[in-house]
């Protein structure tokens, strides 16, 4: 595909491709703290802060609880506001996260996916995210640091259009994408002032009876996020959902609109296919593992062998028709988790995406592989070594175990 | 809860209220209820300054105070405060 627009090439590492993308969105405030991997994200914004190439009020808060809690408050007066955070911060963010979605605040975060204690480490994994998927956020995960720079800029808009209104973060893979440097297309800030405009408020009904913007406004008293009990509650969850919803067809609109303008896509926004359409044996995973999976298709490919990747770009709102319908004429599928949910069986990814495929016409055999934890290096040859044992699958017509753990020392 | 509280796609996101808290009867959780012996009363107005939610009201026109019970949660404290004992908390 062809760009619209001038582009320039930069060499950022993926925390410096999402520092850039805030810059350039032109965000108010920025209220966060530091944690590894996220670190390079917060230093080279409080850099241009600095050297006043923004116009952003940087609050420095004393834990990611009172980085998110100040968030929320910036997006309830109207600003545009971003955060970035990494596996112990974002479990100390917790509580706020289930706020800021209720209160409908469309607040953007990165998040460096960094593995959970104990024991300590530093290192990627998805543990951190996966944790936090029914806090209301919308999740996308990046495969590498030009995907990381593309979202972050399509996040503002997703997040705060008028039928969304949802908090997004993104999910960029510790190290592996958030400390490595890359070639990264970057737009002209022109450009991407005009691509994410500025942020757009829906109009409520206040106690007033007056039809207002969705904002703090002392002209314009209203009350965000007030006590709701068995009557109200419900009825409000609902409408979180059905966001959430919307989110599916709003996410695929931008990410569209934003392929016009650069010439970069990732699928349809949703879901990437790559050699999916006659594959046979299929591999599902999520972020930067999903570049190590294509490099052995090619080989397989070159050796006959039918196989594909679907990468999950968007996994909140889960795009489950759509996987089932990329599926269902696989024989053998197997989903790769960055991640555990202990006593699940397995990890979040394959719990649902064997969900997914309950209800399509022809159901391929699926199996989990854990993979990766701790920053683990997953190699192509054990990638080979799972499309291996889907080979065996689709011909024994037998799953052994439906769990297996990659890499992992007996 | 009743049929005729809104549906969920009626009602404003992130729970802004569309009512004000004037409407909101509070008065309905209480247990307990505040029962005034007048004989005793000596409209000292102690219990309109002390209770938290501003429930006891003077009324000019009648020359006595009242309860608003559409808003005590039935505390106590008016009770408690009371210096000539006048007030006594009667399980509803």
């Amino acid at each position: 595909m062809k760009s619209a627009v001038k582009q320039e090439v930069h060499g950022l590492n993926g925390d410096e491709a999402v520092a850039l993308a805030v810059k350039q969105a032109d965000v108010d405030v920025v209220a966060a703290y530091p944690i590894t991997p996220q670190t390079i994200i917060v230093e080279k914004f409080s850099e241009y802060v600095a050297s006043g190439e923004v116009n952003t009020e940087y609050v420095c808060t004393e834990s990611e609880h009172s980085a998110m809690a100040a968030c929320l408050a910036a997006s309830a007066v109207g600003a545009r506001t971003f955060t970035a955070t990494a596996s112990a911060g974002m479990a100390l963010m917790h509580e706020m996260l289930f706020v800021t979605s209720g209160c409908r605040a469309p607040v953007v975060m990165a998040v460096a996916n960094r593995a959970l204690s104990a024991p300590l480490n530093i290192h990627g994994d998805h543990s951190d995210s996966m944790a936090e998927r029914d806090s209301g956020w919308i999740q996308m995960y990046a495969e590498n640091a030009q995907e990381v720079y593309d979202s972050m800029l399509q996040a503002f808009r997703i997040a705060e259009h008028l039928d969304v209104q949802l908090p997004v973060m993104v999910g960029l893979d510790g190290f592996t994408l958030s400390h490595t440097l890359e070639n990264v297309q970057v737009m002209l800030d022109d450009v991407v002032s005009r691509f994410v405009g500025t942020r757009q408020l829906p109009n409520v009904v206040t106690h007033e009876g007056k039809t207002v913007p969705y904002k703090l406004d002392p002209a314009n008293p209203m009350t965000m996020g007030p006590v709701a009990l068995q009557n109200y509650y419900f009825e409000f969850k609902r409408q979180q959902e059905e966001a959430m919803q919307n989110a599916l067809r709003i996410i695929q609109q931008i990410h569209d609109e934003y392929a016009e303008l650069t010439g970069r896509r990732y699928g349809d926004g949703l879901l990437e296919q790559y050699q999916l359409d006659d594959a046979e044996i299929a591999i599902v995973c999520a972020g930067s593992t999903a570049g190590t999976v294509k490099t052995v298709i090619d080989d397989l490919r070159a050796g006959g062998i039918k196989a594909g990747l679907l990468r999950i770009r968007t996994f909140r709102p889960f795009p489950a028709i759509q996987i089932a319908k990329s599926l269902e004429k696989a024989k053998a599928v197997a989903v790769m988790d960055k991640s555990i949910s202990f006593g699940g069986n397995g990890g979040a990814l394959f719990h649902e995406t064997r969900h997914a495929l309950y209800d399509a016409h022809t159901r391929p055999y699926m199996v989990n592989y854990v993979y990766g934890l701790g920053g683990r290096d997953v190699s192509p040859s054990q990638i080979r070594g799972i499309y291996e044992d889907l080979r065996k699958i689709m011909q024994t017509k037998h799953v052994d175990e439906l769990v297996k753990y990659v890499g992992l020392r007996e | 809860m009743s049929s005729k509280d809104k549906g969920w796609r009626e009602i404003s996101p992130a729970g802004v209220c569309w009512k004000s808290s004037g409407t909101y009867l509070t008065g309905d959780w209480k247990t307990y209820t505040p029962v005034r012996d007048t004989e005793k009363c000596t409209k000292c107005l102690l219990c309109t300054i002390y209770c938290p939610d501003g429930a006891i009201h003077w009324k000019k026109d009648k020359g006595d105070i009242e309860f608003d019970l559409s808003f005590c949660k039935g505390c106590g404290i008016c009770a408690n405060e009371c210096p000539t004992k006048a007030i006594t908390m009667k399980i509803e």
